[in-house]
């Protein structure tokens, strides 16, 4: 067999399998403890500056923006991101001076709505360093050895491109069939934030809607805090514990934050606020735009139920219900869950 | 070009890209234009077209035009709504035809930059990355490509990154790396015509021009030589019918109103 090749991408969020296996017995309690906790407690325990983090949902997804707006308010430094499309998050991370490097599959872009202003003045510039680029596929199997806890996972794309270049994958001949085959390394983040429709006060999860990357994100990553739209007892878990995405003993924080991925779409829940949105990719095309956004819906406000009075209150979250339940015959928040 | 402006190009690409796609197969879109071209599909002569998001959208009647493509209208009336993991290792595996995807500049083998415009450390420009478009272009059976601004820009002789494959440096270059074997990008739409890759040199070729463009301009909007056989067709103008669904699709004109 030839010997590996490598691609010149940092690698970052590794840990030997064992070293892993090691900090993981010693830190998560495999006890059913009460979770509960607080957005600015959770933020201030967990997320040091410099931290490795990576967020749950997708895009403009079930991102959880409590906890983003709350780690832009305690004025975090230094945070590595990990890009697996990471979207509005990234933005108002970047916007807020809060990130350093980012590992990219997508970043710096908003789908359908545009370039990123705020993400790609800071990568051309030279604020925000570039570790890596990788797919959105290597990204989550990244995810998958880890939360399988073997040191890496081997994927048939990104083979012959810079995108693996510039990587921090190898390449080998598969001992079987001879032919060359990407291995990407187990990708541990320090942190995942999530947003999720509902979990008891342990951290035992339920989402609606497609899971995405986040079976495997949830698992693989060292600290795990949930927000979610409701906290639910225990007994509904048991109820219908096939509806548990997440387990307990992942989770290390738990706190109810109704419309806590606002202005991003809660699946099956409510839908984006498009205004918010416009609003932010209009006023961060300028760093004064940005510091200005900043001052008026985070530093100017106490937290996060200030922050929803401010961008509409219950009028426009109740709109943003409807918006969704709008469109006929989509299902209703819960189905399936009796 | 727009037939007594009965339709804006936009929509002559939507019809072209639709075109393409059977009610046989499954296809990987993204959002925009090709998400467009396979719902179009879809509600015309390809009813059975399952449609598949690289967020975990299986098989969904599409009502409106999704944002994302985690968009929770990516699975309405689905058959599922599962992971990337599940949909990612289903076109590993070999489930998924077609690929549809967009690109900021493309080589002579269909190779596509969407990462950096001038050197990767000190970028001109930063663009997204691959998302899951490298995925797409290596795993998928065919690669379709929609690129609505052809030109010397955007047709180069030397990509300054290559984001996603396609033919890499030629024929049996994407088994060399590892790449499946026996897939790669297939079509190429643009605002003039339509190409394929030649057998022999996996080099881009015309196969079909819209309607009032030359061959002249073919050639003097690309960086490289494109394959010019004897024999180019004409695409198909936009039924009133075609155009009628287009615009209840994308009633806001996010997509077609470009």
């Amino acid at each position: 067999m030839s010997d590996p090749i490598k691609n010149s991408g940092e690698l970052i969020g590794w840990h030997d399998p064992d070293e892993n296996r090691q900090w993981v017995r010693e830190n998560k309690s495999r006890q059913l403890v009460d979770k509960r906790s607080t957005v600015p407690e959770a933020i201030r325990k967990y997320v040091p500056d410099g931290s490795l983090l990576a967020m749950g949902g997708f895009g403009h997804i079930r991102i959880p923006m409590a906890l983003i707006y709350e780690l832009v308010r305690q004025r975090k430094r230094n945070l590595t991101i990990f890009g697996k499309t990471a979207v509005h998050d990234i933005d108002i991370l970047i916007g807020g001076g809060c990130v350093s490097r980012v590992e990219v599959a997508y970043a710096f872009g908003h789908e359908l709505r545009g370039l990123s202003a705020c993400g790609r003045r800071a990568v051309e510039n030279g604020t925000v360093k570039v570790t890596g680029e990788i797919s959105n596929a290597g990204f989550q199997w990244r995810f998958l050895a880890a939360a399988m806890g073997v040191p890496f996972m081997p994927v048939r794309s990104m083979l012959g491109t810079d995108t693996l270049r510039h990587s921090s994958a190898r390449v080998i001949d598969d001992p079987w069939s001879g032919k060359p085959v990407g291995l990407v390394p187990a990708c541990y983040p320090d942190v995942a934030l999530f947003h999720v429709h509902r979990c008891d006060k342990f951290g035992n999860a339920q989402i609606d809607g497609i899971m995405v990357e986040d079976y495997e994100l949830a698992r693989a990553a060292r600290r795990l805090i949930l927000t979610t739209e409701e906290i639910i007892d225990h007994e509904e878990i048991q109820r219908v514990p096939w509806r548990t995405v997440i387990p307990f003993y992942l989770v290390d924080a738990v706190i109810e934050v109704p419309f806590g991925a606002h202005p991003t779409e809660m699946p099956v829940t409510y839908y984006f606020d498009e205004e918010h949105i416009a609003h932010w990719l209009e006023v961060s095309k300028t760093p004064e735009g940005t510091s200005a956004y900043f001052e008026e819906f985070v530093f100017g406000i106490p937290d996060f139920d200030a922050y929803l009075e401010k961008v509409g209150g219950i009028r426009k979250l109740t709109h943003l219900k409807q918006v969704l339940k709008l469109q006929p015959d989509l299902p209703t928040s819960g189905e399936g869950v009796s | 070009m727009t037939g007594e402006n009965r339709y804006n190009l936009t929509e002559l690409l939507a019809c072209v890209a639709a075109g393409l796609l059977d009610s046989r197969s499954s296809v990987f879109v993204g959002t925009g234009l090709p998400l467009v071209a396979g719902m179009l599909a879809q509600r015309t002569h390809a009813p059975g077209l399952l449609i598949i998001f690289e967020a975990g959208g299986i098989g969904p009647q599409v009502p409106a035009l999704p944002i994302s493509v985690g968009d929770s209208r990516t699975y309405y009336k689905a058959s599922a709504a599962s992971s990337m993991h599940d949909v990612m290792s289903a076109s590993q595996a070999g489930y998924v035809d077609y690929g549809f995807l967009g690109g900021a500049a493309m080589d002579c083998y269909g190779n596509v930059n969407t990462t950096v415009i001038g050197d990767w450390s000190h970028p001109r420009a930063r663009l997204p990355g691959s998302g899951g478009a490298n995925d797409v272009g290596s795993f998928c059976w065919r690669t379709i490509y929609l690129m609505r601004q052809q030109s010397t820009r955007t047709f180069v002789k030397k990509l300054d990154f290559i984001t996603t494959p396609g033919y890499l440096t030629g024929p049996g270059a994407r088994e060399h790396a590892g790449l499946p074997a026996g897939n790669g990008p297939y079509r190429v739409i643009t605002q003039l015509g339509v190409y394929g890759f030649d057998e022999a040199t996996r080099r881009l070729k015309l196969l079909v021009l819209h309607p009032g463009v030359t061959v002249q301009q073919v050639q003097d909007a690309s960086e490289f030589e494109i394959i010019i056989p004897d024999q180019v067709g004409i695409s198909a103008e936009p039924t009133v019918e075609q155009v009628r669904i287009l615009r209840e699709i994308d009633p806001r004109g996010l997509v077609i109103g470009k």
